[in-house]
């Protein structure tokens, strides 16, 4: 629009409204994580009266959170680098080869990524059940049996992404790639690849954010041993006390990996979900 | 097109290991064959693993979940549900017959996640789009306020839930601080805004915060492509911001939005974590959304019979939903071989 004044006050007034929208609850994460537990069981405070970073050591013997950060590193890691290689290749038969099938297979891909985790929560519950029943394996509370479920998001979500970057990409690229003998495997991986390498890191890194957060799987298939952060952070509520000063720490602390994954990527990010390959 | 494809099969023949065919007879018969069938094998190969685990993710629990729907399946037979007894639509009738309380409480659970899911998707769609407008033109800091807008989205959704939960809180929450004790509505009374009525407002508030960047990345995005001239020539035919915004930018980001609104209102529709970090396991029965019900059915009255019903309808409305977004997304008739 155009910058007339009015633009500019209007302009002032509604980013700073948007801004203390998004602030307030940062900035009472954050406060309250530097509070002394004295001080966060009162009314609230907006200037502390004490500052202290004791919170932020507190944490991880209150809880065992470097436990819970281990459990969810370990899931969420592997369910992305899984969904993320899988996803490569077949995004790169969607946007680039023909073949039988292929609008079916994106029409899956498609649909199943709008479905919500409660339509797969009890099936893939049933299944774990009936695995354990026939082979002994035991795949609630396991590693595994996580990596599985959070697949069901991550890797749809990929593979639709991915294609979208793939096919930005110019053909011409691979022809030129092709016609040096590579193939069509050796210009996927010596040309294709390399170029859409910042694509592909902000496609993992929004997996990433996505298994990082998530909630409902965690509270039905983990057990004591395998419980996540988005769990895990519950225990700082006891029966009788909930500590919240540790609390908001730990949410400072689980936070920042994605929070600065998700800056560095943001620019990609953009790019490829607003290129119609919106999750 | 012609030339492409030329192109690939000289290099898939290339890229063979075996004698180059050049030294044949220029009227060799062996190698289109050989070209064709490879070119038609890799793209199966491909797909390969990402088919299989759609198959064991998605398509075999959708069905097993249609399958749960018609058999009677309790906390008895969990471990040996493949001997549940089937009911045929049994579960339909008992727990979504209008007329029963479990039935009321589906219905009235539907219209309500479609109402929350309307004020979700309104208020982030107003939100994003004040922002985006307002972040399209320069100004000093734009770069910081775009990237700080967006840390909602970024965080993780039971982070912003918990601090959103904390400044709820009844007693000394920093939300009764600022209404009562600050603005002093509500007079002496410190309202509850986790249980009863309040607690749908309270979730929508804390999914709109969560949700709306959304809405500002993906409208900004599409304002990239709005170029200023037009606004100039707006402007000299003495059209107001309003006229502006109405005349151009709103038609201008009308394709970006079918998308968008479809999207975050599947999102929405589908909320689980908010509600489940907000309120625990149970929601208040005035908050109580879809996804949680099922939940609340399945693994809290441990009736998966019923949780299934509930399941399989829910997977159709989606069904019907995506048929709408793919058209959006998807140009038709993309390949038709």
């Amino acid at each position: 629009m155009i910058e007339t004044r009015n633009f500019r006050i209007l302009r002032n007034v509604v980013l700073t409204i948007l801004s203390v929208w998004v602030a307030v609850p940062l900035y009472v994460v954050v406060s309250t994580s530097l509070k002394p537990l004295k001080d966060v069981s009162g009314l609230f405070q907006w200037i502390p009266r004490e500052i202290t970073a004791s919170p932020y050591f507190d944490i991880w013997t209150t809880v065992p959170l470097a436990k819970y950060f281990q459990n969810s590193l370990i899931i969420t890691v592997c369910a992305t680098l899984c969904s993320v290689t899988v996803a490569v290749l077949a995004a790169y038969a969607i946007a680039r080869l023909q073949f039988k099938g292929k609008r079916a297979f994106s029409l899956t891909v498609l649909s199943t990524q709008m479905f919500p985790g409660i339509l797969f929560l009890l099936p893939l519950y049933l299944i774990f059940t009936q695995i354990r029943n026939l082979t002994g394996l035991q795949l609630q509370g396991s590693y595994m049996g996580l990596i599985i479920t959070y697949m069901t998001f991550t890797l749809p979500f990929a593979i639709w992404m991915l294609s979208g970057y793939f096919a930005s990409i110019p053909k011409e690229l691979e022809e030129a790639s092709m016609i040096d003998g590579t193939g069509r495997m050796g210009a996927l991986f010596r040309v294709v690849l390399p170029v859409a390498k910042p694509g592909i890191i902000a496609v993992a890194v929004y997996s990433f954010i996505s298994a990082w957060g998530e909630v409902l799987f965690a509270s039905v298939l983990t057990n004591e041993a395998t419980k996540t952060l988005s769990l895990g952070l519950k225990s700082y509520a006891s029966e009788s006390d909930v500590f919240w000063n540790q609390l908001m720490a730990a949410s400072v602390v689980v936070s920042l990996p994605v929070l600065i994954g998700f800056i560095l990527v943001q620019k990609h990010l953009v790019a490829g979900l607003s290129a119609g390959a919106v999750k | 097109m012609s030339h492409s494809a030329l192109d690939s099969s000289r290099a898939a023949a290339g890229s063979e290991p075996a004698p180059d065919p050049a030294p044949g007879p220029p009227e060799n018969t062996t190698a289109p064959p050989l070209r064709k069938r490879r070119r038609s094998f890799l793209p199966y190969g491909l797909i390969l693993p990402a088919a299989i685990l759609e198959v064991l993710i998605h398509i075999g629990p959708m069905l097993l979940g249609i399958w749960i729907a018609f058999i009677s399946l309790t906390q008895l037979n969990l471990t040996n549900w493949l001997n549940a007894p089937f009911v045929g639509l049994q579960n339909f009738i008992n727990g979504l017959n209008p007329d029963s309380t479990i039935g009321q409480a589906f219905f009235s659970t539907v219209g309500r996640t479609l109402l929350y899911t309307v004020l979700v998707v309104g208020f982030s769609w107003i939100l994003g789009m004040a922002g985006a407008v307002f972040l399209s033109s320069n100004f000093k800091g734009r770069a910081i306020l775009r990237t700080f807008f967006l840390v909602p989205y970024a965080l993780p959704a039971y982070v912003g839930t918990i601090a959103w939960a904390f400044m709820f809180n009844q007693r000394d929450g920093a939300v009764n601080q600022i209404l009562v004790d600050t603005l002093h509505l509500f007079g002496d009374e410190r309202p509850f805004w986790l249980l009863g009525q309040n607690s749908f407002g309270a979730m929508i508030i804390v999914n709109v915060w969560q949700l709306w960047p959304f809405a500002f990345l993906m409208l900004m995005a599409a304002l990239q492509n709005v170029p200023t001239d037009v606004y100039e020539a707006a402007a000299i035919d003495g059209a107001s911001l309003w006229q502006q915004f109405r005349t151009i930018t709103l038609p201008m980001v009308r394709p970006a939005n079918g998308v968008l609104l479809m999207v975050m209102s599947l999102w929405t529709f589908n909320q689980f974590n908010i509600p489940f970090v907000l309120f625990g396991a149970a929601s208040p029965k005035e908050a109580t959304l879809v996804s949680p019900l099922i939940y609340q059915n399945s693994f809290g009255s441990w009736n998966f019979g019923l949780g299934g019903a509930m399941s399989v309808l829910l997977l159709i409305a989606l069904f019907i939903a995506s048929v709408f977004y793919i058209r959006m997304v998807l140009p038709k008739g993309d390949d038709n071989d």
